[in-house]
C-alpha cells in the first residue's frame, strides 16, 4: 500500500508544481515545456525497457514526427496544431510498423544497435539531401493555429504548455494502463521467458511489434511537440546522442514505472540547464557517471529512491505506533 | 473408450552434428491413453517432445496431430491446435507473481489481449483462480515465481500448459528436482488435474514406481529408436529393459 | 565510372575495410568469451588515433627518427588497451556480468560516454593531424594513379597479419586455447578448472589493443577528430552483425564488402556513402537473420 501511495502522492505533488510553475516562474515555461515533450519520448522508451530491451535509436521516431511537423506547417502556410501532432504520432506509428517488423526478430545489443544504425541513416539523409530536409540548418516551423485560432506568441506558449501537460498525463495513464493489461504482462513476459511465451501460443514477436509502435508513437508524440515548442527542427532531432538521453533519462527516473518518465525529463531538464554552464565540456562524463551510479546502486532510479523514503519513513512511523 | 490415434510420428530424424537423435521414429499415441517414455540420459527422449511440439523441425519424418501433417510448425501454432508442454526445467514468467503467470496463459488461451483492461480483471481470472485449486496451488497466487522452491515450480509450469485446453500435454521429467518423498503425491495431484481436463498426456519418467502407478501404457527410448512399446507391466518385466534402462536407472 | 576510378575505389575500399576489420574482429572476439557487446568499443579506436597522433606529433618534432611511427603504433595499441582497456574489465565489467542483459548494455553505453568527454578533456576538439607514416613509405603506382603505399599496401598486410595471428594463436597457444575453450562452453571451462576472470581480463584487453591499433593505424590517413569513435563502433557492429557473430574469418570479409560498398558510393553517389554500410547491413539480415557465417543457436530446453 505505502508503495502505491507514496509513488501517487509524488506524481501529484510534481503534477500540482507543474500548474503553478509559469505563474510563479514565468521563465520556466518554455524550459518546462520541452521537458514535457521528451517526458512523452522517455515514456516510449520505457515501453520497450519493461520488455528488456534498449533502444539506442529511438530518436528516430522523434525527428520523423518532428520533420512531419514541419513539413505539413510549411505547405499548409501555418498549419494547425492537432494536425502537427496527428501526423507525427501517425507517421511514426508507420514507419515504426515497418521498422519494428524487422527489428523485434532482435533482441538485446542487436536490439539496441539496429535502432541506432536505423536512425543513423535518418540522420544522414537529413543532413545529406539538403535540397529536402534543408541539410544541417534544419527547417523552420511556423507557428500552428490551435483549433483554428492563430494566437500571439505568448498565449500560445501558454496553450502549448498546459496542453502539453495535459497530453503526458493522459499518455502515461493510457501507458500504464497498456502495461498492466494481458497485452502488456506479456511484453514484460518477453525478459523472462520467451520460450514459455511461445508454447503459450503467444507471438513474442508480435507482443513486441505492439509496444515498438506504442513507443514510436510515444516519441512521435513527443517529437511533434517539441518541433511545435521549438520553432525549428534540425538533424540533431535524429542524432544518437539524442536517442542516448532518452534512454539515460529513462533509467535516471526509473524504467520500472511509468512516472519516471516524467520525473526524470523534469529532472534531467532542470539540472542540464542550470549546470550546463558549470559542466559543459564534461557534460556526457557527467552523464556517464551519474548512468552508472544509477545502475550499479539505484537500479530503480529516482521513482525508486523516492519510494524506498517513502517506504521507510512509514516503517518507522509504524514501528513508533 | 473410442481408440483415436492423437499423434503419429513416422520415421522422424534428427542429427546433431554426428549425433543422431532420432533415427527412424515410428510411434502412435492414443487418445485417452497415457504414455510413459522410458529409456536412458541421452536417448532421445527430450528431442521427441521437442521436435513433436515443434521447438525442433525434423531432418526426416512426418508428425501428424489428429490427422493433420503438422511437421515443422511452430510451438505457438501447435498450441493453438491442442498441443501443449511442460518442461524439465519450469519455464515461467519469474518476474511475475503465480496468479498472474497463469492469468496470461489463461489470457493467451481466449485470445484476450484487452490492452486497456488489467490482467487481474480478465473474464478468465475465476477460471485460472479454479486451475491453482486443482494443483493445490491456491495459496500461492501472490508469490513471485523467483521465490518458489523447484517443485512448486514444476506444478505451476504444469498449470500453464494445462490452462491452455489441450488435447494433449507433454511433460519432460514432471517429478525430477521434487523430494522423492513427495512424488507420488506430487503425481496424484497432477493427474488428478489432467483427469478433470480430459487431457492425454505423454510424459518422460525415470522413477519405474511413478511409471507403474500412472501409465497407461510404456514405450522404452534408446539411440534415437523405440524399441519397445506395451502395458507397462509387460514392458517393465522385459529382460532388455530391465538390463539396459531399469538397470541403469537403479 | 572508368578504370581508374574503379581502381581508386578498390584501393580505397581494401585500405579502409583493413581499419574496419581490426576494430570489428576485436569487438567480436570479445563478445564471443565475455557475451557483452561492448559500446564502449569505439572509443579504444579513437584514443588509439589521438595517443598515436599526439605522441607521434610531439617525438617527431623533437627530432627522433620518423621511422619510430610504426613501433609507435604497436606501442600506443597495447598501452591503451592494457591501461584503459584492462581496468575497465577489471573493475567495472567483471561486476556485472550477473546482471540482466539490458543492464550490461547500459553499463558500457556509460563507459562510452565517458571516453568520449575524457577524449575532449585529454586532447580539445582540435582536429589532430599526424602523417609521418604514411609518407614514409611513398607512393606507388599502378594503373597509372598513384597511390600511397600505406594505404595500399601496409594497411591490408597488416589486416592479414592481424587475422592470421589471431587464428594461429588461437589454435597454437595455451591462452588462445583457454580463449577457444570459454567461448565454446564457458560453464565446461570454469568447470575443469579454467580460470575465467583472467580469460575475460586477457580477451578484453587483446580485443580493445585491436581497436586501438586500428585507430593507430587510421591516425597516419585521416585526420583525428571527435566523434570518430561513435562512427565506428556503428560501424563495426554492423560488420559484426552482417558476418554473424564470434566469426573471425567472417568478419574479415564482411569488412571488404562493407568498405568496398562504402568506397564505391563515394564515387558514385556521395550523398550514400554513410548508408551503405547499414544498408549492407539490413540487407543481409534480412534475408540470414543470424548474419552471413552465424550459425543459429537454439536454447536448451
Amino acid at each position: 500500500m505505502t508503495s502505491i501511495l507514496s509513488k501517487r502522492w509524488l506524481l501529484v505533488f510534481i503534477v500540482a508544481l507543474l500548474i503553478v510553475a509559469p505563474i510563479v516562474a514565468p521563465s520556466t515555461q518554455v524550459l518546462l515545456t520541452l521537458a514535457l515533450a521528451k517526458s512523452l519520448a522517455v515514456l516510449g522508451v520505457i515501453v520497450l525497457l519493461q520488455a528488456g530491451q534498449v533502444s539506442f535509436g529511438h530518436a528516430l521516431f522523434f525527428a520523423i514526427a518532428a520533420y512531419g511537423a514541419a513539413f505539413l506547417g510549411r505547405s499548409m502556410g501555418g498549419g494547425e496544431i492537432l494536425l502537427n501532432l496527428v501526423l507525427g504520432v501517425v507517421a511514426a506509428s508507420a514507419v515504426a510498423l515497418i521498422v519494428g517488423l524487422f527489428i523485434v526478430r532482435y533482441r538485446h545489443i542487436f536490439f539496441g544497435m539496429l535502432n541506432l544504425a536505423a536512425s543513423m541513416i535518418f540522420y544522414s539523409f537529413l543532413e545529406k539531401f539538403y535540397y529536402i530536409t534543408g541539410g544541417s540548418d534544419g527547417l523552420s516551423v511556423p507557428r500552428p493555429t490551435v483549433l483554428g485560432m492563430a494566437l500571439e506568441r505568448a498565449e500560445f506558449e501558454w496553450i502549448l504548455f498546459y496542453g502539453a501537460l495535459l497530453l503526458v498525463l493522459g499518455a502515461l495513464a493510457l501507458t500504464h494502463r497498456f502495461l498492466t493489461s494481458p497485452l502488456g504482462q506479456m511484453m514484460r513476459a518477453i525478459k523472462t521467458n520467451e520460450v514459455r511465451l511461445e508454447y503459450l501460443g503467444v507471438s513474442s514477436r508480435r507482443v513486441l511489434l505492439a509496444g515498438y509502435v506504442l513507443s514510436a508513437a510515444l516519441c512521435g508524440l513527443g517529437g511533434a511537440l517539441m518541433a511545435t515548442a521549438q520553432g525549428i527542427v534540425t538533424p540533431e532531432y535524429a542524432w544518437w546522442i539524442r536517442s542516448g538521453e532518452f534512454v539515460f533519462i529513462a533509467i535516471l527516473g526509473g524504467a520500472g514505472s511509468v512516472n519516471g518518465a516524467l520525473v526524470g525529463a523534469l529532472a534531467y531538464e532542470f539540472v542540464k540547464n542550470y549546470a550546463a554552464a558549470f559542466a559543459a565540456d564534461i557534460w556526457q562524463l557527467v552523464l556517464g557517471t551519474v548512468l552508472l551510479v544509477v545502475i550499479l546502486f539505484a537500479p530503480n532510479g529516482i521513482v525508486g529512491l523516492s519510494q524506498r523514503l517513502g517506504n521507510g519513513r512509514s516503517e518507522k512511523e509504524e514501528a513508533g505506533q | 473408450m473410442s481408440e483415436t490415434v492423437l499423434l503419429q510420428a513416422k520415421d522422424l530424424e534428427i542429427r546433431f552434428g554426428g549425433v543422431i537423435a532420432a533415427s527412424g521414429i515410428n510411434i502412435e499415441i492414443m487418445e485417452h491413453k497415457n504414455l510413459a517414455i522410458i529409456g536412458p540420459n541421452g536417448a532421445g527422449k527430450t528431442t521427441f517432445l521437442n521436435m513433436c511440439t515443434g521447438y525442433l523441425k525434423p531432418h526426416a519424418g512426418k508428425i501428424f496431430f489428429d490427422g493433420e501433417d503438422v511437421t515443422g510448425i511452430a510451438p505457438r501454432k501447435l498450441v493453438r491446435k491442442g498441443v501443449a508442454r511442460a518442461f524439465q526445467i519450469p519455464q515461467l514468467f519469474t518476474e511475475h507473481t503465480v496468479l498472474e503467470n497463469m492469468l496470461m496463459a489463461g489470457a493467451a488461451q481466449a485470445r484476450n489481449w484487452a490492452p486497456l483492461t488489467r490482467i487481474d480483471r480478465i473474464a478468465q481470472r475465476g477460471e485460472m483462480v479454479h486451475m491453482l485449486e486443482m494443483i493445490k496451488c491456491a495459496h500461492l497466487a501472490d508469490r513471485l515465481v523467483s521465490e518458489l522452491p523447484e517443485g512448486q515450480r514444476k506444478l505451476i509450469d504444469i498449470a500453464l500448459a494445462l490452462a491452455l485446453k489441450p488435447r494433449l500435454l507433454f511433460m519432460d521429467e514432471p517429478t525430477s528436482g521434487v523430494a522423492s518423498s513427495e512424488k507420488f503425491e506430487v503425481l496424484e495431484i497432477i493427474s488428478g488435474a489432467l483427469q478433470e481436463s480430459k487431457v492425454t498426456a505423454v510424459f518422460v519418467e525415470h522413477d519405474m514406481g511413478i511409471v507403474e502407478r500412472f501409465a497407461d501404457e510404456v514405450a522404452v527410448w534408446n539411440r534415437g529408436q523405440v524399441l519397445f512399446r506395451g502395458a507397462p507391466d509387460d514392458i517393465l518385466k522385459h529382460p532388455d529393459v530391465i538390463r539396459d534402462v531399469i538397470g541403469e536407472e537403479l | 565510372m572508368n578504370v581508374q576510378l574503379f581502381a581508386l575505389a578498390i584501393v580505397d575500399g581494401v585500405s579502409y575495410a583493413a581499419l574496419v576489420f581490426l576494430v570489428a574482429v576485436g569487438l567480436t572476439l570479445i563478445f564471443g568469451v565475455l557475451r557483452v557487446l561492448n559500446v564502449a568499443h569505439g572509443s579504444f579506436y579513437a584514443i588509439g588515433a589521438y595517443t598515436t597522433a599526439s605522441v607521434g606529433g610531439a617525438i617527431f618534432a623533437a627530432g627522433f627518427s620518423p621511422w619510430l611511427a610504426f613501433p609507435l603504433m604497436i606501442v600506443a595499441a597495447v598501452l591503451v588497451g592494457t591501461l584503459i582497456g584492462g581496468p575497465i574489465e577489471k573493475f567495472l565489467l567483471s561486476r556485472i556480468y550477473h546482471l540482466e542483459d539490458v543492464l550490461q548494455i547500459l553499463v558500457t553505453f556509460a563507459v562510452f560516454l565517458i571516453l568520449e568527454d575524457f577524449q575532449r578533456l585529454v586532447w580539445g576538439v582540435q582536429p589532430l593531424f599526424e602523417a609521418t607514416a604514411l609518407n614514409q613509405l611513398g607512393t606507388v603506382t599502378v594503373f597509372g594513379i598513384t597511390y600511397t603505399a600505406y594505404q595500399l599496401i601496409f594497411l591490408p598486410v597488416v589486416a592479414v597479419l592481424v587475422l592470421v595471428g589471431l587464428r594461429l594463436g588461437l589454435r597454437r597457444t595455451l591462452t588462445g586455447r583457454l580463449i577457444t575453450a570459454v567461448t565454446e562452453d564457458r560453464e565446461a571451462a570454469i568447470t575443469i578448472g579454467i580460470d575465467a576472470e583472467k580469460v575475460y581480463l586477457i580477451t578484453f584487453i587483446v580485443g580493445a589493443s585491436l581497436a586501438a591499433l586500428g585507430g593507430a593505424l587510421a591516425s597516419a590517413t585521416t585526420s583525428v577528430v571527435p566523434g570518430m569513435g561513435a562512427d565506428m563502433i556503428v560501424l563495426s557492429f554492423a560488420v559484426v552483425a552482417t558476418a554473424g557473430l564470434g566469426q573471425i574469418e567472417g568478419a574479415a570479409i564482411t569488412a571488404l564488402m562493407i568498405g568496398l560498398g562504402r568506397s564505391f558510393a563515394v564515387y558514385v553517389w556521395p550523398e550514400m556513402q554513410v548508408l551503405v554500410p547499414y544498408l549492407i547491413m539490413f540487407g543481409v539480415l534480412l534475408v540470414r537473420p543470424q548474419g552471413l557465417f552465424g550459425g543459429i543457436e537454439a536454447r536448451k530446453i
